[in-house]
Order: C-alpha cells, then structure tokens, then sequence
C-alpha cells in the first residue's frame, strides 16, 4: 500500500508536471508579478525608503518578493485541483485501485517543483539587477528548506481553495490576500515606521518572522528566535491545513 | 451467492438531504450479460451507479461486485470494475495516447506503450493518438474515455450514460463498442434514458422509477407485459436518423 502510494503519486505527478511543461503561461504569469514588484521598488521607490540595515535596498526586499512569488504560484494548483473535480478526472480515479491520497499529494509535489522553479527565476533576475549574498552552502540549503516549507504550507492551503471553490474564479481568488500580507509586514519597510497597531499585526504575522529569517539568511547573519517563531508557523499552517484538506476531500468524495 | 451473478444488489437505500431518492433497489446482473437501466432523468440511476462503483455509500442494503461488498471491500471492488462516467473524464492536456498510458501505469500493466497502442487501434484512434485530446470530437472523447475504462480488462464495466450528448454517428460508435466488449464476456451495467438505446444493446432491462426497479426482464419479457399485439398495417416511413445516416454516409 505505502509502495503504491508513492508509485501513484509519481505517475500522477509525471500528468500534471506535462500540464506546467504545456501551458508555460502558468510560469510566466507567476513570476510577472514579483518582477514587477522588484523592479518598481528597486528602481522607483527604493531611493526613498531608509531601512537602517546598511546594505542595498535589493538585498532588503528580495525575501518578501521570494514569498509573494509564492502566494501566487500557488494560486494554480487551486486551479488545476478544481478543474480535475469539475471534469470527472477526480471521479475517474477515485474508481480505481490507487491509493485515495496520491491525487492531493500529486497536486503538491508538482506545485513544489513549478514554485522552486518560478523562485530560481525571481532570484536570477534579483542577481541580475544587484542582488548579492554572502550566504553559505548551509546557509543557501536552509533557505531552500525555508521555501520548500512555504511552498507546501501556501500549496496546502490553495488545496483547501480548490475543493471548496464553486467557480474557477473562486478557485484562484483566494490567493489575493496571501499576495497582499506581505506588505504589511517588514518585507517592504521596517516595521517601526508603521503607527503601533499596523505595526503590531505586522510584527505577529507569519510573513516578518520568515522574511526576517531569510534575510537574515542571505546576509550570513545568525538566525535569531524569530526562526524559530517562522518554522513554528511553517509548521503548523503545513500541518492544520493538510489535515483539514484530507478531512474535505474524505468527506466530499463520500 | 452463485458465481454466475456478477452484480447483487439488495435493499439499497440512498437519500440527499432528506430526500430519498434510492428507495430500497434490489437488482442481480448475471455474468457477461448487457443490463440496461432504464429511468428518466433524476430516477436515480447516476446514485445506483456511483453506489456499485465505490464513490458513494449507500444508507442501507448491500451491493455486490463478485462477491465483494463495495463498503467493506472496496478496494477488491475497485480492482474488478472501471466507470465510464457521463462526462468524459479524459484528460485535454494530454494526447489520446498519454490519457491511455496514465492510466495503464495507474493500474501497473507491464507494457504500458503496448497496452495504449492496442486499444488505439481497437477503437480506431491511431491516427488521432498523438492529437491532444482536446482536438478530438465528442464521438472521439467517448471512445477514448471507453478505452480508458477498459485497460487492464475489468471483469464488470459501467457505462453511465454513454451516448448522452452524441451525434447519431457518434451513438453508433459507441453501441459498437459496447457490443464488442459484452462479445468477450465483460458484464456492462448501462444506464440510459434512450429506450431505443436499451433495446438495441441490453440481454436484460431493469426500469428505475421512484427509486425502486418497478420491472426487470429480457426485451420480451417486457412485452409480454402488454397485451397481444394487434396486428395493423403501416405504411414504413424511414426515420429521420435513417435519413440522416444515408446521406452523410457511413462513419470512418
């Protein structure tokens, strides 16, 4: 059983990774946005805002931007899990002898693969404009840990959006806020310029202790308790919303 | 229960929010037999078959595949059945050929090329194999949809609706296929709204009606129900499918 579990989950990854590789577009419109945003802020803003960290302002921002590249790749798999319940697809292969969980699973495993590869894209092009990092192997393998852990907390949370979505719209919709919490967070600005009660729900909400961990991270620096506080909530959004998307499909499916 | 019956069905239950809409349904299908369940829209023939292939659990009753009960054993269920739902769950991203391949690794054929390249020819799809499926007409779908149902050879198929929304020549495709596949002894459970449809294709016809099957029987059977036929002449005009199909010619 726990073999066929990960045989059927490959199989079905291999289909929706031929759906990424067919409709590069999916690539494309989520890392449009992060680069938008870099080059606008760098180029545009940047010059204004004082973040007190010495460095360059690139340097500054990218974690958020990494994070908001995120929020919205992760908007697909809501897509493509709605379109697979809407077509039968769901149906079809909950009528055969596989493994119940390998459908979900196949959904996340290729939104890990497409949202590292979007992430590579958004960081060659930070390089490109001025990005640099002292950061070490180690240090580069927990930044990759740290995504790996966003991804799968955002992706699982999208699986939510995908078995409850009434229309494609609402499917993808849900990843708008996601998208917008970051910049009520220190990934544009330090916190202590914002009036006491924004700058209290920034300061609380998942996106500064991890953006704070990041840059942390990229700048060779140790990481802080405030690492500590991200992969608490990495965690605990990865395993609360696993647990609640296995519930809803168990459940919608009979 | 005897080896003979490939499908039992006794007492089955189902209601949606209070509504019943299965109200005790007891139906036996023997092995390698077309059954035909006939009912309008809305009798409940998608909940019967949802029931028999595991999707759905009944509230009461039993349901029997070969033997396994489809609550208790559904994974040994879904080893012996494929469904062929009303709307073709084929994949567009994917080429005819690569829909027939998942799913024969999903169901860990040795020969996966060889298993798709097969039925692409039974179902004469070959040339149209390597076409995204999203290119294919509705009759195509249907076929490939079929194909995929039949990979790995299922001793029992249901086929829900499989003619719903097809062209006459597309129809045509599908009865053909349906009758090949009962000429290597797979039993088909088959529902359908088409009269025409269940008498063309059906050993045995049940009648859904108000969530109970009111009559089974062979085609005969059924007539028999009615009194003797009075014997009247007519004159034998050709149906409009008839005329339909002479002029756009045979299908290719």
């Amino acid at each position: 059983m726990t073999t066929n579990i990960l045989a059927d989950t490959g199989v079905l990854t291999g289909r929706s990774l031929r759906h990424i590789l067919r409709s590069p577009d999916t690539i494309v419109t989520t890392v449009i946005t992060p680069i938008a945003l870099l080059l606008l802020f760098v180029y545009v803003l940047g010059g204004a805002i004082r973040t007190g960290s010495g460095g360059s302002y690139i340097d500054y921002l990218l974690p958020g931007i990494l994070l908001i590249t995120i929020s919205s790749g992760i908007a697909y798999t809501a897509y493509r899990l709605f379109l697979d319940l809407k077509d039968g697809m769901v149906e079809r292969l909950r009528s055969m002898p596989i493994a119940r969980s390998s459908v979900l699973w196949a959904h996340v495993v290729t939104s890990l693969a497409a949202n590292l590869f979007s992430v590579s894209i958004v960081i060659g092009v930070a390089i490109a404009m001025g990005f640099r990092t002292g950061a070490s192997v180690a240090a580069w393998l927990a930044i990759a840990g740290i995504m790996v852990l966003v991804i799968l907390a955002l992706t699982w949370l999208a699986v939510i959006a995908g078995l409850t979505a009434k229309t494609v719209d609402g499917a993808s919709a849900f990843s708008y806020p996601l998208i917008f919490l970051p910049f009520i967070s220190s990934a544009f600005v330090p916190t202590e310029s914002m009036p006491a009660p924004v700058a209290w729900f920034a300061e609380n909400q998942p996106v500064t202790s991890i953006v704070n961990t990041l840059r942390a991270l990229f700048a060779g620096r140790p990481v802080g308790g405030e690492a500590v506080i991200a992969l608490g909530w990495l965690v605990g959004i990865a395993v609360v919303a696993c647990t609640i998307a296995t519930m809803i499909y168990r459940r919608k499916i009979g | 229960m005897s080896a003979d019956t490939a499908i039992r069905v006794l007492g089955v239950e189902k209601a949606f929010q209070g509504l019943p809409v299965l109200r005790g349904v007891d139906l036996d299908v023997p092995t390698g037999s077309i059954l035909a369940l006939l009912g309008s829209n809305g009798a409940g023939k998608t909940t019967l078959v949802r029931i028999l292939s595991t999707l759905l659990m009944a509230d009461a009753g039993t349901a029997e595949i070969l033997g396994f009960d489809v609550a208790a054993s559904a994974r040994e269920v879904r080893e012996s059945i494929s469904l062929t739902g009303q709307f073709a769950a084929v994949d567009d991203l994917l080429s005819g050929r690569e829909n027939l391949m998942l799913v024969a690794r999903l169901r860990h054929q040795k020969n996966p090329d060889a298993v798709a390249d097969d039925l692409l020819a039974r179902f004469g799809l070959t040339d149209a194999g390597r076409r995204r499926a999203s290119t294919y007409s509705g009759g195509m779908r249907r076929r490939l949809d079929i194909a995929m149902s039949l990979i790995g050879d299922p001793p029992v198929v249901f086929l829900d609706e499989p003619t719903t929304g097809l062209d006459p020549e597309g129809r045509l495709e599908v009865w053909q296929t349906i009758r090949t596949l009962a000429g290597k002894g797979t039993t088909v459970l088959l529902t359908t709204q088409h009269l025409d449809e269940a008498e063309q294709l059906a050993d045995r016809i049940a009648i859904l009606h108000d969530g109970r099957i009111i009559r089974k029987g062979t085609l005969d059977e059924l007539r028999a129900l009615l009194p003797t036929a009075s014997i009247e002449y007519v004159e034998k005009k050709p149906s409009l499918e008839d005329v339909f199909l002479a002029i756009v010619g045979p299908t290719d």
